[in-house]
């Protein structure tokens, strides 16, 4: 049974810790407003990228000599992950649930017999993987001096993955990150760089052009071969920033929760101080009676 | 005039410009080309270069860009650019900074293929910056 001091002591010591809670809480939220705003600033850009990218490679469909970023290198052997979580923890299971997700991928790969590398953005998935997978990562790309994720960081990321695909360092390259849904839903996504995936999705219609057709210049595989590097690091951009985003709601959540709880223990150790204290009292109170009455007596 | 060209400048990080502008001049890649409305349906790359745009009360304004590509549809054009900054904004400096960077990409370039490219680059932004 912990006496009066060391209860005091909890009592203390929670409320501090809930005092940081709280103001993380609130600085996480601050900072999911600019994050949400920077994500949702950045989408116009990506759909646009998506729609212009549909309609070249239809206009290219069927030819010879598709770039191997769009078609793939003709095998599946090697993988390449990248893992985007983010520089610091204390926001609930964000970085775990990512870091989850593509250690269940590289197993599965490895079980088919793939050859798996990783490269990491943010030092919380290397930390997590690299027991595991240390001699697999064959990158880390720390943010942790970037206050506000701009298109320059997702392109040095984007020249890295490049440089590596042209040497022939892999033949498949996957994205993991979080997308942010609310700030209660983070959904851990992976997503297929390269070889491209085009959507045909139904709400990028075709445009109707009045029967014209587009001038390209200069030619269609040209653009095509300016587009695709470039739509990888738009790519990667908009990983980044759904991640800064989500990251925020997360570690929004797990602080209010984080608050909440300190609450109730606070609650739980007052009641139990001052039920001390009165029994304390109580028996005290008993001693002194006692011994009057024993005078008394 | 009356009809006006609906005009977007869209970079990565945000929506930087949506009007109905008279005309845009575009830096593609094979030589600038004047936008109007209804343009013939195009698709370009742009180079490191100058967007000059007339709006629709006469005035001009000119945005530098570094590289991107430029869609003319039905709808408008729309300028997906890497990077753009006001020329009011650009100073000289920058552009020396920019100018030294392309610099460093020539001679970090590995294939003749990117080499070449860099170089382009390069004697783009060094034109840009004697017309400054």
């Amino acid at each position: 049974m912990p006496n009066l001091k060391d209860l005091k002591n909890r009592i203390t010591s929670v409320t501090s810790t809930q005092k940081i809670t709280r103001a993380m809480q609130m600085v996480a939220a601050a900072k999911l407003r600019k994050a949400q705003e920077s994500a949702e600033a950045a989408r116009p850009f990506s759909e646009r990228m998506a729609i212009v990218l549909a309609n070249l490679s239809a206009a290219m469909e069927g030819r010879e000599g598709a770039s191997p970023l769009m078609a793939g290198t003709g095998k599946d052997q090697t993988h390449l992950l990248i893992v985007c979580t983010a520089e610091r923890g204390l926001c609930g299971g964000f970085n775990s649930s990512i870091a989850k997700l593509a250690r269940l991928k590289a197993i599965e790969l490895a079980g088919q017999g793939k050859d798996v590398k990783m490269l990491c953005v943010g030092k919380k998935g290397f930390d997590a993987l690299k027991r595991e997978f240390g001699s697999k990562i064959i990158d880390v790309v720390d943010l942790k001096a970037v206050k506000k994720v701009g298109f320059a960081d997702a392109n040095g990321i984007a020249s890295t993955v490049l440089d590596l695909f042209e040497d022939g360092g892999f033949d498949v390259c996957t994205l993991f990150y979080s997308e942010f849904k609310n700030v209660i839903t983070q959904i851990p996504t992976a997503q297929q760089l390269i070889p491209a995936t085009v959507e045909k999705s139904d709400d990028t219609e075709p445009l109707d052009l009045n029967g014209a057709i587009y001038e390209y210049e200069p030619e269609e595989d040209e653009i095509l071969a300016d587009l695709l590097p470039r739509n990888i690091a738009i790519q990667i951009l908009r990983a980044l920033l759904e991640n800064g985003a989500s990251e925020q709601g997360a570690r929004m959540s797990a602080m209010d929760n984080a608050t909440r709880n300190a609450g109730e223990m606070i609650d739980k150790l007052t009641l139990s101080y001052n039920r001390q204290r009165q029994a304390q009292i109580t028996s005290e109170l008993i001693e002194i009676i006692s011994g009057a009455e024993a005078l008394n007596g | 005039m009356a009809e006006l060209l609906k005009f977007e400048l869209v970079s990565p990080e945000k929506l930087l410009m949506s009007a109905e502008v008279e005309q845009v001049v575009v830096p593609g890649s094979e030589g600038d080309f004047g936008v109007f409305v209804n343009h013939a349906p195009v698709l370009s790359t742009m180079r490191p270069g100058i967007i000059d745009i007339t709006e629709a009360d006469g005035k001009k304004q000119r945005i530098f860009v570094r590289g991107g590509f430029a869609e003319v549809n039905p709808q408008g054009l729309t300028v997906l650019a890497e990077q753009a900054i006001n020329m009011d904004d650009l100073d000289a400096a920058a552009l020396a900074q920019e100018v030294a960077n392309a610099e460093e990409d020539v001679a970090d370039a590995k294939s003749d293929d990117k080499r070449q490219k860099a170089q382009e680059t390069l004697d783009h932004l060094k034109q840009l910056q004697t017309s400054l």
